[in-house]
């Protein structure tokens, strides 16, 4: 890849997506630290379930890349890459890194 | 972006298919259209892509231009399908495959990527396609109807995880219609088939259409995880 991907801005784009459908006490707020899902976490599993997709389609729509984040991958890791925006978007880094784009 | 319905249809250089996309362009949908080869005269308003249905990269390509041109999905028909007669003793492992791909992991495949459009607008409207096969335990057709009853779960399934999306996901169960896929199948067989219908003629294409219609009504919010066989099985 040629360019310097801003996956915390792409994250943060998925978030404003996502608050729009959300009552304002169950919005996110917009740093690495939000605890997406497990203990403090705003989102209940289909929260999550519409942030990972929102995620996937930012991700498409600004970078042209091609992720299905919730694959078995993510979902064998002890740490869970969806405990909070920054572990997301270090997942998504370590993808990209790997040289994935499908 | 406009605000015309969209609806996709899978399968529809042929039979029903072909027939979905005349019907549904006439009750002014912007119709999206797909099938392994081109479609002959595609008709004006009408937009085909070639593609098989369980192949990943070509349904995303598709569901990207739905996405770029319309922005969402309203409907979307999984009418895909394929079929093959024999005895099990006789059914090479390379046909079984090729009918779940096509049956079960193409229509897994567009309803998740469909789903995906779909829960922005938070409304939606899936369609599966079942069959008679499955319900009348069909000899001959162990793989089919078997094919066809992972659709029947999967519908019933995706009903609940889809529903708090607004979105609702059933199907119709056709008995046989005069298309390509019987056409190989002996004229006795198929009036011993119809003779286990409640009311005993072929399906006509207007007989899928009328509860396809039924289904993506707007009135019609309150009806998932429905399978609706046709004929009276």
């Amino acid at each position: 890849m040629g360019q310097e991907i801003d996956i915390v801005k792409i994250l943060y784009a998925a978030i404003d997506d996502l608050n729009l459908q959300l009552p304002p006490e169950q919005q996110l707020e917009k740093s690495t630290a939000t605890v997406l899902f497990g203990d403090g976490g705003r989102l209940d599993s289909l929260g999550l379930v519409t942030f990972i997709v929102a995620a996937e389609q930012k991700l498409t729509e600004s970078a042209g890349i091609s992720l299905t984040l919730a694959d078995e991958k993510a979902m064998s890791r002890r740490n869970s890459p969806f405990r909070t925006v920054g572990t997301l978007a270090a997942y998504i880094g370590e993808r990209l890194a790997e040289g994935e784009n499908e | 972006m406009s605000r015309e319905r969209v609806i996709l249809i899978t399968g529809t250089r042929k039979g029903i298919g072909r027939h979905l996309v005349d019907h549904y362009l006439s009750r002014g949908f912007a119709v999206f259209g797909c099938s392994r080869g081109p479609m002959q005269d595609p008709p004006a308003g009408y937009r085909h892509f070639c593609l098989d249905v369980a192949d990943e990269a070509g349904a995303r390509q598709m569901f990207g231009a739905i996405r770029a041109d319309h922005g969402r999905l309203d409907v979307l028909v999984n009418n895909a399908g394929i079929a093959s007669m024999n005895h099990i003793l006789l059914t090479p492992l390379s046909t079984v495959r090729r009918i779940l791909e096509t049956n079960v992991v193409g229509t897994m495949l567009f309803c998740r990527e469909a789903a995906k459009l779909m829960q922005g607008e938070r409304s939606g409207r899936i369609v599966n396609f079942a069959t008679v096969a499955t319900p009348l335990k069909l000899e001959g057709e162990a793989i089919y109807a078997a094919s066809k009853a992972a659709v029947v779960s999967l519908t019933e399934v995706l009903a609940r995880e889809l529903a708090p999306l607004g979105i609702t996901v059933n199907a119709v169960g056709p008995t046989p219609v005069a298309t390509d896929l019987i056409r190989s199948v002996p004229r006795e067989k198929m009036d011993a088939l119809l003779a286990r219908q409640a009311i005993r003629r072929f399906g006509e294409f207007r007989d899928i259409t009328n509860v396809i219609d039924f289904f993506i009504r707007p009135e019609s919010d309150f009806v998932t995880g429905q399978v609706l066989y046709l004929g009276g099985v």
